[in-house]
This record gives C-alpha cells, structure tokens and sequence, in this order.
C-alpha cells in the first residue's frame, strides 16, 4: 500500500475531506468512502457508462479516474441531481416514459444526458442514439431512453440546463 | 478489478514531469486523460511503480492559431478539439473525425497528446497527425525535439517515444487554398474503433489535383498514409475511372488483420469503398473550398 493522500472534494456541492491511496478509482471513493452508492460499477474498464459522473460540470467515466485527481474539484453524482420526491426534469421524464427496467445503467444515463442536452442540439433521435451510444443498458432496449431525451430536449418536460 | 499500488506524483510543469520521469526510472508512466492507461491498469496489464499527472500542467490545453500552422497543446481533449471554431475554420476534415472519436465522456477526458502516444491501430487521430502533415513536440530531461508524424508511429501501441519523454504540443499545418477534404468511418456502434476508415483532402489548380492526402486507421499495425494512391491521383480531374484506380491502389496497399470485429477481406473492401466516398466529397468541397 502506497501511503494515502489528504484531498478535498466538493461533491453535490458539499466539501468532503479524505484520506485516499493513489490507486483508488474515483467510483470507489463515492461509493465506499462516501456510501455515495448511486453511481453504479459496472465494466471497471470504461466499456458501460454505468458509473458516469460530472467532474467540474463534463461527464467522465468515474472507473477511468482517480479520486486523488479529483482534489479540488467539483463532482456531482445522479444524487445531485435530485431525489424522490423533487426529482429534476430529466429523471421525471425517465420516469414518465418507462426508461428504465432494472435501473442499473440509470445513473449513467442520466448523468450522460446531462452532459448532451448541455452541449449538443440533440436536433434529431439518432443524435442522441449516438450520444448514448457509450452507455449499456440490457433491459429496456433504449427506445423510452430516447424519448424521455427528447422530451427534455423538445422542453416538455422542464428545463434543466 | 483494481489497479496495482503505485506511487503518485502531480507535475506542475513541463520540467518537473521529465524530471519525475526521469528520477522514477523507465517503468512509470504518464498519466493524462487516462482513457487508454486506466482500464490497463484496472486488469493489471500495467503495473507501473510511478505514475506522474500531468493533468495539472499549466498552458498544456491551448489551440493557438500560428501564422502557418495550429499549434495544438498535448493535454487538449477531444471534446476541445471537437469544438474548436479555429480547428473548424482551418482544418475542418479534423473537426469532423473527433466527432467519430470514442463517447463524449471519453472525449471530455482524454488528450491530444496521450491518444497519439498511445497509437492504437484504429484510432482517429494518428491517422489525422499522419493526413495533416503533424509535427509532434517531445521534451525529456535531456531537452525538447520535434519529429514529424511520418516518423512517430512504429508499430502497434508503439512509437518513436523513450521512457522519460512527453509530448507537449501537435502542430498541425493549415491546409492549402482550394483545398476539399473527405472523412469516412464505419464501426459497429457510433464510438467504437474503427472497423477501417479513410480521410483524404485535394488541393486543386486548374481543374486537376494539385496535392492529393489519402490517410487510413483501422486496417493494419498503425495508421497510414497511401504515397502510391496519392501520386496516382496527382495531375488529374477526380473521375470515375480515376476513382476506381485509387479504390484498387488502396486496396492493394493494406494488409488488415482478420479480427473478432472483422475480417481481412471486409477490412479491405470496406476500405476501398470508403475512400471513393472520402475522394468524391473532397472532390466536391475543392469547388466549395474555392474563395
């Protein structure tokens, strides 16, 4: 074990203090460190968007990163974005639309979308097929994904930008 | 799946990173948007005793438009690449290919300078350093050369790097006036590593091609350019039957691999059909391209 790090990260807004070894991927650290378990593991080599999260606002793959990189910076996670009960636009619509079956590959979903609607028009469906084409779900076979996109994108479904 | 323990070291700057290197001995590595590095350490191909963060390095992220040429910082990600308004106005066959680069995820991640370094046989963007006429800025502790892209890739995964070395900035040459530039791709999910694809640009006088670049990814040990098909089109009108002798000159060029994706055979048809698209749209853009 090499010896651990002290940082400090701001996630969901609230500034967390650890003590981290180097080799401890980012997903870990919010999963076991924090009890942050939203984020979700799925491939651990970066194939499944599973575990997506934002760091300083741009969607990673949190598998891909280490917590040590992230000292200073702000990550947000799927519980940022809101909760049962005030859920946000986004995760209301996926909700509207049946967009999810067994809901693991909804965090990464979500958190994906985020970053799309953000910087891309999203003009068409197969714009944002292939913007979720990095994310792997095997149950509802994406069709209600994409519509409950296009829905926020449309503005039917509130802003969340 | 967790990486092996390592030691970690932040770089502050250019000369701290090559003398960390240089300090930590031929087994560490640098670690910059980590797209490619961190899934090997995860399944432990890689057990690296150092590793040294560049991510942190100040002016490494630039896209500096230069008099003659793009000077592209190495920790440039992607996405930056992607949507650069300078790299659109200048090299747009460049915008285009970053689009087909990875998921944007990996594109907000990972780095000029890393994908380069790393070489993958299918990525885009070897193929456009090879394409665009790409110089490649590498400092060690020893000082700082600069080697042509023509001379950087070796082999799969392998380029003309030593331990200690980093590359610190791209610079990319803007095309000629009266230049059209093709890019085609196939892969089997938007995002995945090419199955094969093609960028061309023609640079027109007179009517008939004055400057052909045909490059090509995904069908051999590293990306390549095409001389032979180049030379062939040189002096003429893009037409049919000209087209046809570019598509067989690629095609006898290359020597893909059969794979778990595809076969020798597909690699090479598909590679042929792309560059007739890739020509007719550059030969389409000259007349666009004519102001």
């Amino acid at each position: 074990m090499s010896k651990t790090r002290d940082i400090t990260v701001t996630v969901n807004g609230d500034a967390r203090k650890a003590a981290v070894e180097p080799r401890l991927l980012l997903a870990d650290f919010l999963r076991q460190t924090l009890g942050l378990t939203g984020t979700h593991v799925g491939c651990e080599h970066g194939v499944c968007g599973a575990c997506t999260v934002l760091v300083d606002g741009d969607s990673v793959r949190s598998c891909l990163m280490f917590a040590v990189q992230t000292d200073g910076r702000n990550v947000d996670t799927v519980e940022g974005l809101g909760r049962i009960g005030q859920m946000n636009a986004l995760q209301q619509s996926f909700h509207e639309h049946h967009a999810l079956q067994c809901g693991f590959c909804t965090p990464g979903m979500l958190i994906t979308a985020t970053d799309l609607i953000k910087k891309y028009p999203l003009a068409t469906d197969d714009d944002i097929r292939e913007g979720l084409s990095g994310n792997l779900c095997r149950c509802t076979g994406y069709a209600h994904i994409v519509k409950a996109i296009r829905a926020v994108v449309d503005g039917k479904a509130g802003d969340i930008r | 799946m967790k990486p092996a323990s390592f030691d970690y070291i932040v770089a502050e700057s250019v000369d701290m990173a090559v003398a960390s290197l240089a300090q930590a001995g031929p087994d560490a590595k640098i670690i910059a948007g980590g797209q490619s590095l961190v899934p090997m350490l995860n399944f432990r191909l890689l057990r690296p005793p150092v590793l040294v963060d560049i991510n942190r390095i100040a002016g490494l992220a630039s896209i500096e438009d230069s008099k003659h040429a793009i000077r592209v910082g190495a920790l440039t990600r992607h996405h930056q690449l992607e949507t650069s308004p300078v790299i659109a106005r200048h090299l747009p066959v460049l915008s285009c290919a970053m689009t087909h680069v990875a998921h944007l995820a990996i594109r907000n991640r990972g780095t000029i300078g890393g994908s380069l370094s790393h070489a993958d046989p299918a990525a885009e963007l070897p193929m456009m350093a090879l394409l665009l006429d790409a110089q490649l800025c590498i400092a060690s502790a020893s000082g700082t050369r600069t080697v042509a892209a023509r001379d950087f890739f070796l082999n799969a995964l392998t380029v003309d790097l030593a331990a200690g070395d980093v590359v610190t900035e791209i610079a990319l040459p803007k095309l000629p006036p009266r230049t059209g530039w093709g890019f085609e791709e196939v892969a089997r999910r938007h995002g995945d590593f090419a199955l094969a694809a093609v960028a061309a640009t023609l640079t027109v006088s007179g009517g008939a091609i004055a400057q052909a670049r045909v490059a090509l990814t995904g069908v051999g040990p590293t990306a390549l350019r095409v001389a032979a098909v180049e030379a062939l089109l040189v002096g003429h009108a893009l037409e049919p039957k000209l087209t046809s002798r570019a598509v067989d000159a690629v095609r006898a060029a290359i020597g893909p691999d059969t794979d778990l994706h595809a076969s020798a055979d597909y690699r090479r048809h598909l590679a042929g059909v792309l560059t007739r698209r890739a020509l007719e749209a550059a030969w389409r853009r000259t007349n666009e391209s004519a102001a």
